[in-house]
């Protein structure tokens, strides 16, 4: 019985982190977010590096042997800096290259690993992360199955004004583009693929949830009126508590969906929807109360908790809303 | 990550099971043979290892080492076989670990073993009418009596729980009423059956009274010899909050909450709800909630078999157990409709059996907020979130108090 982070995985989350600090500060965001590109090479190599590409591969497939939790650990720290690039993509399309048995495809795997293939997820919308940096596109076949496509000729790419601006988006259409195959339909490869993609999300949400509220608590005990850091009034000490009592319990929820898709257990695709709607209703409920909590300088572009809050608006609407993955869970239930 | 216990584990689970199946055949025993029965039961898996594992053997217990997840295994076979385990109750939650912590020889002689056999039955004398999340304020007073041999008692405790079967009482009175407030209480044990104790039973909200609800005592002039004194003398606040850990962590609430949520969706089912898409929304929005309580118990128990410390997750339990208690009464309240307006016979614990039909979640419905207020408030929990979890300053009322 083990349900608790290992120091192992501690320890790949603080170099995460520390990789992240340092690459990808407050600074670099807001610089960013005013750009007009949808791609930081620095930061991306800089995770790369990492082996971030290929953690959750087995080692025959170049990878690190790891699973989906230890690549949840990773998606919820870089929600944690809103860092940029189409990580949940990547990792992902690197998981699904290596359960498929089409050789060409298998061939973009050490580039996709390596992340000097990058890769984004063209799912259920036209509007896809990253689009003009990705050179390849999870999509659907059109036939019920998952393909990847490549960019270049047949890949029309309309940028548009994100919400999101750590990951942009611009709107994509497919012709008759370059595709590799991965999974025809009825295989369950298909419905595993996106399972992962909706548990990466959630501790997306999860790790820019307990940013907001470890911003929050941070302002609470400095920031005083009445003579009184405000954290010490008991309206706002209860705001906090319960931004604590919504996020840190939930993190636990993304931990099981994440085991429960390594360990293919029968109630895995159902978690995957349960973790996805529920941490995605904590972040958009977090992040409207940091914003409460920190008063007028919340409601500034500068101070930067507007990332947050627009990430959580892509989070929450990404492969299918809180209510949709609700109503999912509800049929996978048999109720 | 890794749910299973592990083969140790599982090899002991056979053990267990292989104990009940032989030690628990009740058959059709009614009353006093029945209890007979469970007696020589839980004294055959005190002898197995099986229960008060943290208690001594000499004072009746089975003195094991710690062993949460053995400890879970036995609760999940007592469970599954409806087997009996520890009596419960207030004497061996909380007066038997005091005793083995801050007790004397004489008082651990005098009370363990009456206690796990079920003879001795606590109440708990901590709130007053004038004392409730402000528990260092209790104004009940204790005097010495003239040879110096006797606390002498006078004043007010309420909410005791059980308070109409107690025989015992644990106590916390003012001794020294002019120290500052948690210098001043001395903890106090003390037997309920003497001239000089009034008690009456409080009816609840939910119709509830007689033997089984909460009671208010009244001392004048009630006794306990000073060798009853848990502690020393002024130190009784410190004393109380005596917490044993001891294999403490299970997953016990959340197997409750698990149960309990299985029935609010069978509750849609009979009130031919479940395909409402509004009411199966709302239903998958409490389960995320329970599944985050699950986990997290799981995560818990985890830390503790591994000794570790799991952090401030652990404050949140109480006040995240109570807020889906609330949310599950309002999704209930909504189900049961227009039979809501009639209470089932047995309401309220009134009857010898339980209430049936629909609207016998009246009693939960009404129990959720009972939740919100034993053992700590909904508010004071919040404050302890705020204040021991994320560090806040603490409130100045409670700061800057005497």
């Amino acid at each position: 019985m083990h349900f608790h982070l290992t120091a192992e995985q501690v320890a790949i989350q603080d170099a995460v982190r520390g990789t992240l600090n340092e690459a990808w500060d407050m600074e670099r965001l807001h610089a960013f977010a005013d750009g007009d590109v949808d791609f930081d090479a620095d930061s991306w190599q800089a995770l790369m590096a990492l082996g971030i590409g290929g953690l959750a591969l087995s080692e025959a497939d170049g990878g690190a042997g790891l699973g989906l939790l230890d690549a949840a650990l990773v998606c919820e720290v870089a929600g944690e800096a809103a860092a940029p690039g189409p990580l949940i993509g990547q990792i992902v399309a690197a998981i699904a290259v290596a359960h498929c048995r089409h050789e060409a495809t298998r061939a973009l795997l050490p580039g996709i690993a390596s992340g000097e293939i990058v890769a984004t997820i063209a799912l259920d919308s036209d509007l896809v992360q990253c689009a003009r940096a990705a050179h390849l596109f999870l999509a659907g076949d059109g036939a019920g199955g998952l393909c990847l496509t490549a960019a270049g000729e047949g890949v029309e790419i309309e940028p548009v004004t994100a919400t999101d601006r750590s990951r942009p988006v611009s709107r994509v259409r497919f012709g008759a583009a370059t595709t590799y195959p991965l999974f025809s339909a009825g295989d369950p490869m298909v419905q595993r693929v996106r399972d992962a993609a909706l548990i990466l999300i959630a501790a997306d949400a999860l790790g820019g949830a307990q940013h907001c509220t470890d911003l929050s608590v941070e302002y609470a005990k400095t920031r005083e009126q009445f003579g009184q850091p405000i954290g010490r009034f008991q309206g706002l000490k209860h705001q906090l508590a319960h931004m604590m009592l919504d996020v840190e319990p939930a993190r636990a929820q993304v931990w099981y969906a994440a085991y429960a898709w390594d360990a293919a257990l029968p109630d895995a695709t159902r978690v995957a929807a349960m973790a996805k709607a529920h941490l995605c209703e904590v972040y958009t409920r977090t992040t409207r109360a940091a914003i409460a909590v920190h008063g007028g300088i919340g409601y500034t572009w500068e101070y930067g908790l507007n990332y947050w809050f627009r990430r959580s608006v892509h989070d929450r609407a990404w492969l299918g809303s809180p209510a949709e993955h609700r109503a999912r869970a509800a049929e996978l239930a048999g109720w | 990550m890794d749910l299973n216990y592990g083969e140790a584990a599982e090899a002991f689970r056979k053990e267990v099971r292989g104990f009940i199946r032989q030690a628990w055949q009740p058959g059709e025993l009614r009353g006093t043979e029945l209890k007979d029965y469970i007696r020589s039961f839980r004294r055959a898996a005190i002898d197995n290892g099986y229960l008060y594992r943290s208690v001594p053997k000499r004072y009746g217990g089975s003195e094991q080492p710690v062993d949460v997840i053995r400890a879970q295994v036995i609760r999940e076979e007592f469970g599954r076989a409806r087997a009996p385990m520890e009596v419960g109750g207030n004497g061996v939650n909380m007066t038997v670990p005091t005793l083995l912590e801050k007790g004397t020889e004489e008082q651990r002689d005098l009370f363990i073993r009456k206690t796990i056999e079920g003879d001795y039955v606590w109440g708990q004398g901590y709130s007053e009418p004038g004392s409730g999340s402000d528990l260092a304020s209790v104004r009940t007073k204790a005097e010495l009596s003239a040879d110096g041999g006797k606390w002498i008692v006078n004043g007010q405790k309420i909410w005791t729980s059980q308070g109409m079967q107690s025989t015992h009482m644990f106590m916390l009175v003012r001794t020294e009423p002019d120290a500052p407030k948690h210098d001043g209480i001395t903890y106090l044990l003390m037997d309920l059956n003497q001239p000089g104790i009034t008690r009456r039973p409080i009816r609840q909200m939910t119709g509830e009274q007689g033997g089984h609800t909460f009671c208010e005592f009244f001392f004048d002039n009630a006794e306990a010899p000073v060798s009853w004194q848990v502690g020393e003398r002024g130190q009784g606040w410190y004393v109380s909050r005596t917490t044993l850990k001891h294999e403490r962590a299970s997953i016990g609430s959340a197997d409750g909450l698990g149960s309990q949520f299985r029935k609010l969706v069978e509750l849609a089912q009979e009130m031919g709800r479940i395909g409402d898409p509004l009411v199966r929304d709302r239903l998958v929005e409490i389960e995320g909630r329970v599944l985050s309580h699950r986990y997290t118990s799981f995560r818990l128990f985890s830390c503790a078999a591994a000794g570790e410390d799991a952090g401030p997750v652990q404050l949140l339990m109480k006040l995240l157990l109570t807020e889906i208690g609330h949310d599950i009464a309002l999704l209930a309240q909504d189900l049961i409709g227009e039979q809501g307006m009639t209470e089932p016979v047995g309401a309220g614990g009134r009857g010898p059996r339980g209430p049936r039909g629909p609207n016998k979640w009246l009693d939960q419905i009404m129990g959720s907020l009972g939740n919100s207020i034993a053992g700590g408030t909904s508010n004071i929990q919040r404050n302890i979130v705020g204040e021991r979890g994320l560090g806040l300053p603490r409130d100045l009322a409670m700061s800057a108090e005497k």
